[in-house]
């Protein structure tokens, strides 16, 4: 009896950083569970506090508010747009930050490393500010958005692609060269091949970036309503069960995106090994 | 693209080069950087710019009429004197959020990096994955869980940790715990990569030199994570001060931060120059601060 | 520019069949990697560029490579001027130190590269026939991060052979490797290039390396060669103490020349008349010259106090033991000479007699025809491997 309690304080010394660690990870998770569970409530009144039955209307009939619908297609419309934009922009400031030498670099660097490290809500006063200043006052909407959106990610590109590139081998580029593969035969077959899992990671994050902004979109967003928007709307008056179903498959997406390229990752490891 | 060019001509190098390609190639980086470098100037720097003269807009004016330029300085000291207590409010919420979070992201990311053996990638990916859903759903999960009848209060009433009528919701506490949950895995990551990085055996030859484990871990494991925690803290801090949504939804007006003020004055209250001062201030604010910070962590190389 | 393009003696640089450089010179900033280079590597050679890192011998092999742009000079390969031609308009080809094999690509796809980026028809047999040379066939299709380092360097051997280059840079090729594979690699990589006859320069710091290897060697310090040729010849009789220390070791004592007599320079060493053949002599022999007298450690005869050594002249008297080193093939003693040196002597242990112990008094000897004479002007210590010194 003494010896095997012994044994569990033992065994719970070594684990306690892992078990502290794994709570962590439960208290990330309380939120998401009760998201998922949402998403099959049957609410008796509009203002939802707990669990009242379990029902598959909200995942059968999602666009049961329209307008719901409505503000996920914008974001979604916008997270592309956005995302192709600000990737390809950022993937060539990358390329040109890491392999070229110039003037101007720090400044470069300063530039790229400001949107990071400023807050939301000064960055989308600002925008603000430059549109009414300039006369676009009247014209907020999907382009103004869209502005914003790019803006914000291409930070983030650029820092994704260029720690990609930057752990690059140099020899390998010079290998190619070496054995008869011209400029651009090198980049297609040797640099974009090796670069692009960061340039998709970067792509991944800026949608989810664009998917999920709140604070400057809604100082940019004029009478366009984003799926965010949508639900600080509705939060003052009653959420409909259905954002719950967007929330819960944002997560299980994302989820299948990340696990399906760890497990491609292994896969490819193991697979001749 | 002018500069380029003296660039060029003046850094000439001394010795007979082959002169055909060396200079276009470094007019190919401008190339390269100038789409999405005028984008960040137009839609970045110049805003700022704007937003700077918005704030000494002559506060008389209006959004419809037009505002005029008087240079009024006196906007700052009047946001000042009416907004300082969410200002600091603001900076105080950051803060013990930012701490909190490090304690919770450090021990998570600790356990990631060194004890999750094979599943270190699982983990990894446990720790994203609340990231990709939607902010705003998450938040409003928090409100259904603090609720005032809910599990968590009632549970907090019986062990008379609060009062019988005494509720979470529209306390400092409830927007502080929003704060924490939201920008945690932002602590996380940049941890784990320092950590991660840390050759195990430093921490076996502490351990070899005399060290108990805890003072092997402030002599060793903490010093080489520093940088992880400066870019953690700075990533938390800076989106934890501007942010509206948890002090909204988990709060009430006495836990108004900045992040509304500056918002309601925008959209409600159409005082353009006010809200500009207050940008202004915050951003200055949190600039001073963070230059602070990091010349006392002693990474600047980080930016 | 002009002047540099027009360089030495065009016709003697349009007649010559091998790789050939002339004034070939690298600036970096403030550094000069390479000075103003002359080499010929004569077509199917096995040739070695041989130095301590930071002599300029990468940079040498980068610049005819083409990765690399001289500051001045020319490289031309039978008769053409590749100076200035992109890396990939040149019949050259590189194995890269850390290999530089693609890793997104398999094993099959990594030897055809060059030949896919070439057009070339017969891809597959070529391959094929590639990888059977450095029995790799059965590993084609797998990713080079699942190879061992010795597989993956046949890999970067096999994919830069295919194309069979007039000239192949090998870039420090085995250093990644434990000594035991190294030693294997060397004899393989000698044999490969016995069988497909072509010109290989190959680059190291491992003097071991570039004897075993190369038919000719070119030892390389601060961007200048300072003296080439076949391997026996540089080590028996070096021309600069750089190269005395830096290929083997190297004992050598202070002397005075005392004029020459028929085919050989006396040299008064410490007391004795030492005799040095004028062709082993790199010095201007003038009466009462100072000058480095050379020995290696294993030409050094060592014996007990008055007894015969198997060298002619009189033995050198007064040594003292002071440190022996038993390691197995050979006896390593360092014997304190009446005047301060400590000389280095190897012995094999033939089992012919007993080991001297430390303390003991000693005579040594050599055979004059083994000793050269280098010039006093140099640091006697150039080129010594700096923690074998210390140790």
């Amino acid at each position: 009896m003494n010896s095997s309690w012994q044994r569990f304080s033992r065994w719970l010394k070594a684990h306690l950083v892992l078990i502290g660690g794994l709570l962590v990870i439960v208290y990330m998770f309380i939120p998401i569970s009760v998201v998922v569970l949402m998403s099959f409530n049957k609410p008796d009144s509009k203002l939802v506090y707990k669990f009242d039955a379990f029902t598959l209307q909200n995942w059968l009939h999602p666009c049961a508010d329209p307008s719901m619908c409505h503000a996920v297609r914008r974001s979604i419309e916008i997270g592309l747009l956005a995302t192709i934009v600000a990737t390809v922009l950022g993937t060539l400031m990358a390329f040109a930050l890491v392999r070229h030498r110039f003037e101007g670099r720090g400044a470069a660097n300063l530039i790229i490393f400001m949107p990071m490290a400023s807050p939301e809500i000064v960055m989308g006063s600002s925008l603000l500010a430059l549109f009414v200043a300039s006369g676009f006052g009247g014209q907020l909407g999907f382009g103004t958005i869209l502005i914003a959106h790019i803006m914000f990610c291409l930070s983030f590109v650029v820092v994704t692609v260029r720690a990609r590139l930057a752990g690059l081998d140099n020899n390998l580029e010079q290998a190619a060269m070496d054995l008869y593969a011209t400029e651009a035969q090198t980049f297609r077959r040797i640099t974009f091949p090796l670069v692009f899992p960061g340039i998709l990671g970067a792509a991944l994050l800026s949608f989810s970036l664009s998917f999920d902004d709140f604070i400057i979109t809604n100082l940019n967003a004029g009478n366009t309503t984003t799926f965010p928007m949508y639900v600080w709307g509705v939060a003052q008056r009653g959420v409909p069960m259905q954002v719950n179903v967007i929330g819960t498959l944002m997560f299980i997406i994302s989820i299948v995106i990340v696990v399906g390229a760890e497990i491609n990752r292994r896969r490819q490891e193991k697979a001749l090994a | 693209m002018t500069a380029a060019v003296v660039a060029e001509t003046t850094g000439a190098s001394p010795h007979p080069e082959p002169q055909e390609h060396s200079p276009k190639r470094k007019l190919t980086g401008y190339w390269l950087l100038l789409p999405g470098g005028l984008w960040l100037i137009v839609f970045f720097v110049l805003p700022l710019y704007s937003l700077v003269a918005t704030s000494l807009y002559d506060p008389d004016g209006s959004v419809l009429q037009g505002y005029d330029m008087t240079w009024a300085f006196s906007n700052y000291w009047h946001a000042l004197q009416d907004y300082w207590s969410p200002l600091v409010r603001s900076l105080v919420y950051g803060a013990v959020a930012t701490f909190i979070c490090l304690v919770l992201g450090y021990l998570l990311a600790y356990a990631i990096a060194f004890k999750s053996g094979r599943w270190k990638n699982l983990m990894l990916v446990l720790v994203i994955a609340p990231f990709f859903t939607s902010f705003l759903v998450r938040t409003l999960s928090w409100k259904l869980l603090l609720r005032d009848d809910g599990f968590i209060v009632n549970t907090l009433q019986f062990l008379h940790i609060v009062g019988a009528d005494g509720r979470l919701l529209a306390t400092p506490v409830a927007v502080i715990a929003g704060l924490v949950y939201n920008f945690l895995p932002f602590m996380v990551l940049p941890l784990f990569a320092s950590i991660d990085k840390i050759d195990h055996r430093l921490i076996e030859a502490s351990s070899d030199l005399y060290s108990r484990p805890a003072v092997g871990f402030f002599k060793v494991t903490w010093p080489l994570s520093l940088p992880g925690v400066v870019s953690g803290t700075l990533l938390t801090f800076i989106p934890a001060v501007g942010d509206y949504i948890n002090a909204q939804l988990l709060g009430s007006p006495k836990q108004r931060m900045i992040g509304n003020v500056i918002q309601d004055l925008f959209t409600k209250a159409n005082d353009y120059p006010a809200a500009g001062a207050l940008s202004v201030i915050l951003m200055l604010l949190i600039l001073v601060m963070v230059l602070f910070y990091v010349r006392r962590a002693g990474t600047e190389d980080l930016l | 520019m002009s002047q540099v393009a027009e360089a030495p003696t065009r016709s003697g640089v349009e007649s010559y069949e091998g790789l050939r450089l002339r004034s070939l010179t690298k600036q970096f900033a403030a550094f000069t990697a390479v000075k103003s280079l002359d080499l010929d590597v004569p077509t199917g050679s096995f040739f070695a560029l041989l130095g301590p890192s930071g002599c300029g011998k990468t940079t040498t092999l980068r610049m005819v490579a083409g990765l690399e742009t001289p500051t001045s000079g020319t490289i031309t390969l039978s008769g053409k001027d590749i100076t200035w031609e992109k890396p990939y308009r040149r019949p050259v080809n590189t194995v890269f130190q850390n290999y530089a094999l693609f890793p997104h690509l398999d094993i099959y796809e990594n030897v055809a590269f060059g030949l896919r980026r070439r057009k070339s028809k017969e891809v597959d047999k070529a391959v094929r026939e590639m990888l059977d040379l450095v029995e790799l066939d059965t590993q084609a299709r797998k990713k080079p991060a699942q190879l061992s380092g010795g597989q993956q360097q046949r890999v970067a051997l096999a994919r830069a052979l295919i194309n069979s280059p007039e000239v192949l840079l090998l870039d420090e090729p085995l250093g990644a490797l434990d000594l035991k594979l190294r030693r294997a690699m060397q004899i393989e990589i000698k044999r490969i290039q016995t069988e497909v006859g072509l010109t290989f320069v190959h680059v190291t710091h491992d003097q071991e390396e570039a004897m075993t290897m190369a038919d000719t060697i070119a030892v390389m310090n601060a961007g200048v060669i300072e003296q080439m040729g076949a391997p026996a010849e540089l080590y028996d009789n070096p021309q600069t103490t750089f190269v005395a220390n830096f290929l083997g070791q190297s004992n050598l004592i202070e002397g005075t020349v005392r004029g020459r007599e028929g085919d050989v320079v006396k040299v008064d060493m410490q007391g004795t008349i030492a005799s040095i053949p004028t062709e082993r002599a790199h010095v201007s022999g003038t009466d009462g010259e100072l000058g480095w007298v050379g020995i290696r450690p294993e030409k050094v005869l060592i014996a007990e106090v008055g007894e015969s050594l198997d060298a002619p002249g009189s033995s050198i008297p007064g040594g003292v033991v002071s440190d022996v080193s038993f390691v197995g093939v050979s006896t390593q003693y360092l014997v304190r000479m009446p005047w301060g040196q400590e000389i280095q002597v190897f012995e094999q242990n033939t089992g012919r007699r007993r080991l001297f112990r430390q303390g003991e008094s000693v005579d040594i000897s050599w055979r004059p025809e083994y000793s050269f004479l280098l010039d006093h002007n140099q640091d006697a210590t150039a080129g010594v491997d700096k923690e074998d010194a210390a140790s």
